[in-house]
């Protein structure tokens, strides 16, 4: 064998052996995670408040938590991600102050997230009053995932190609027709990809959460966005902290019904882009 | 009569001067041909024509751009409007991303044309030869048409705009030889009701299709005249080199 093709074949069997070897961990967590957690998977289960004994304790109160601070999240961060991405590459003037910003977008990306519990403690709970509540947990949220959306919406508002804007342009549409119009629906889908990937971080954290006051013990759901919360990562972060294996068993159980949530998420996200690209 | 026509224009990307004081008078009704080697400034003047230069960062210009006797870079004009009154048909064909009729509809709609959608989507389709093959699909995605119907399409939805002038950037360079006759003849129909500007790399077709044709050479105006006496009797002797394929 010549040595370049045994360079080949060691290349391929390295790469080979690498891609399989995450995907074998990966089985293995969730294997791990199926066999602790699913039989704690009852009605009662998603409909019970946590209680100090294992098999009256339920999910409802972080689950419905969960749903508000995400929801709010999205709510908060997509229009002003998808916006400030769509000013960059459209109407920013490409100067020293936009590079500036962006150096400081990419750095944001990348900060702990207990950095932003603490800014959010210090700014929205304290300084403008708003308690520990929902609105105070989506906020810090909406900061968490906001460069990551930007980021990932800049890349794909960029990728679309310039003889599409050249097009739109020539027939005489305004630049916010241009956007609106051609620019943005050819970028949503990976649009989307982003906002996904942010917000599934977003929905597994749990540690700015804590410093926001996510109380394990919480025997009611919000109402409004004012109220107190707990959300599932918080949940299963206290039930893992328990000496007794029941709860361990339950933290498995909260952890399942998590990973089913992110699978809804991508899953409605693959449905979105596929509505996007029915002309391709 | 002139439609358009330009007064001591010289263009500059930064240092760069890509046209250098050119005067040129563009008639109406007719077919005026750009030719010249590569980087010569034929696709920078004919960018000029509509404004699309704009967005190249610091374009400057000087001298004048006259479309019907106004200066299309005075401060009073808005370059959309001109945008509005002189189409352009690109090197790609670029169609949208969405179905043919959407391809025509968009254009006018977001300038707020009110009349029958559906016989302004048949009327320019029929004007750009291409109604009997995508009649029946109209509501197939426009990337799944081949290149020369493309590239028909984006003939199609600039005549939809009712424009003055249409622009023409190598509109043939991306198709095959039968696909680039088929725009030839659809040229040679066009010319009764529209002033069409072509850039083109290709000298055979710049004599098929052009009554006029403009020579430039490095930014500058070499010769300009009717195609047939350029062709047959050029004043300067590098166009007769460039045309006689001595360089280029």
């Amino acid at each position: 064998m010549s040595r370049r093709k045994l360079r080949e074949k060691i290349f391929h069997f390295f790469a080979f052996s690498f891609s399989w070897l995450s995907v074998l961990v990966l089985l293995l967590l969730v294997w791990s995670i199926l066999r602790d957690g699913l039989h704690v998977l009852k009605p009662h289960f998603f409909t019970s408040f946590p209680s100090r004994f294992a098999a009256k304790a339920g999910i409802y109160a972080p689950l419905i938590g969960s749903l508000w601070v995400m929801t709010l999240t999205a709510i908060i961060s997509i229009p002003i991600g998808v916006s400030t991405a769509l000013y960059f590459e459209e109407y920013a003037p490409k100067n020293r102050f936009a590079d500036l910003l962006q150096i400081n977008i990419a750095t944001l990306a990348g900060m702990p997230a207990i950095i932003y519990g603490l800014m959010s403690l210090a700014v929205f709970v304290r300084y403008l009053g708003f308690e520990r509540s929902v609105l105070s947990a989506s906020l810090c949220m909406s900061l968490l995932v906001l460069p990551t959306i930007i980021i990932a919406a800049q890349g794909s508002i960029r990728a679309v190609p310039i003889n599409l804007r050249e097009a739109a342009f020539a027939l005489g549409a305004r630049r916010y027709q241009v956007v609106f119009g051609q620019v943005l629906p050819a970028a949503v889908p990976g649009i989307m990809t982003g906002i996904i990937l942010a917000l599934s971080r977003a929905m597994g954290e749990a540690a700015p959460l804590i410093l926001l006051g996510a109380l394990s013990y919480v025997a009611f759901v919000p109402k409004s966005i004012m109220d107190s919360y707990t959300v599932l990562p918080v949940q299963i972060f206290n039930w893992v902290g328990r000496p007794q294996e029941a709860f361990h068993d339950l933290a498995a159980g909260a952890i399942i019904v998590l990973i089913v949530f992110l699978f809804a998420l991508n899953f409605g996200a693959v449905i979105i882009r596929s509505r996007f690209q029915r002309y391709k | 009569m002139t439609i358009l026509e330009t007064n001591s224009l010289s263009i500059w990307y930064g240092e760069k001067q890509a046209i250098n004081n050119v005067s040129v008078k563009i008639a109406k009704h007719k077919v005026m041909a750009i030719i010249g080697p590569s980087g010569c400034g034929k696709s920078t003047l004919l960018r000029t024509f509509n404004r699309m230069n704009d967005f190249v960062p610091d374009m400057r210009v000087q001298g004048e751009v006259l479309f019907q006797g106004k200066d299309i870079f005075s401060r009073k004009i808005d370059p959309v409007e001109i945008r509005r009154r002189i189409g352009m048909v690109f090197q790609r064909p670029n169609p949208f991303p969405k179905s043919v009729r959407a391809n025509i509809v968009w254009g006018p709609k977001v300038n707020g044309y009110t009349g029958d959608m559906n016989e302004l989507v048949e009327s320019s389709l029929k004007r750009a030869a291409l109604w009997d093959e995508v009649k029946d699909r109209l509501d197939d995605s426009a990337l799944n048409l081949s290149g020369g119907q493309q590239q028909r399409l984006c003939i199609a939805r600039a005549i939809a705009m009712q424009p003055e002038i249409i622009l023409m950037d190598e509109p043939c360079s991306a198709l095959d030889p039968r696909a680039t006759s088929r725009i030839e003849d659809l040229i040679g129909e066009l010319r009764s009701s529209y002033t069409i500007v072509i850039v083109t790399h290709n000298m055979q077709q710049a004599a098929r299709v052009s009554n006029e044709l403009l020579f430039f050479y490095d930014g500058e105006l070499i010769e300009s005249g009717e195609t047939k006496k350029i062709f047959t009797n050029p004043a300067k002797a590098r166009t007769q080199d460039y045309i006689t394929g001595r360089f280029g």
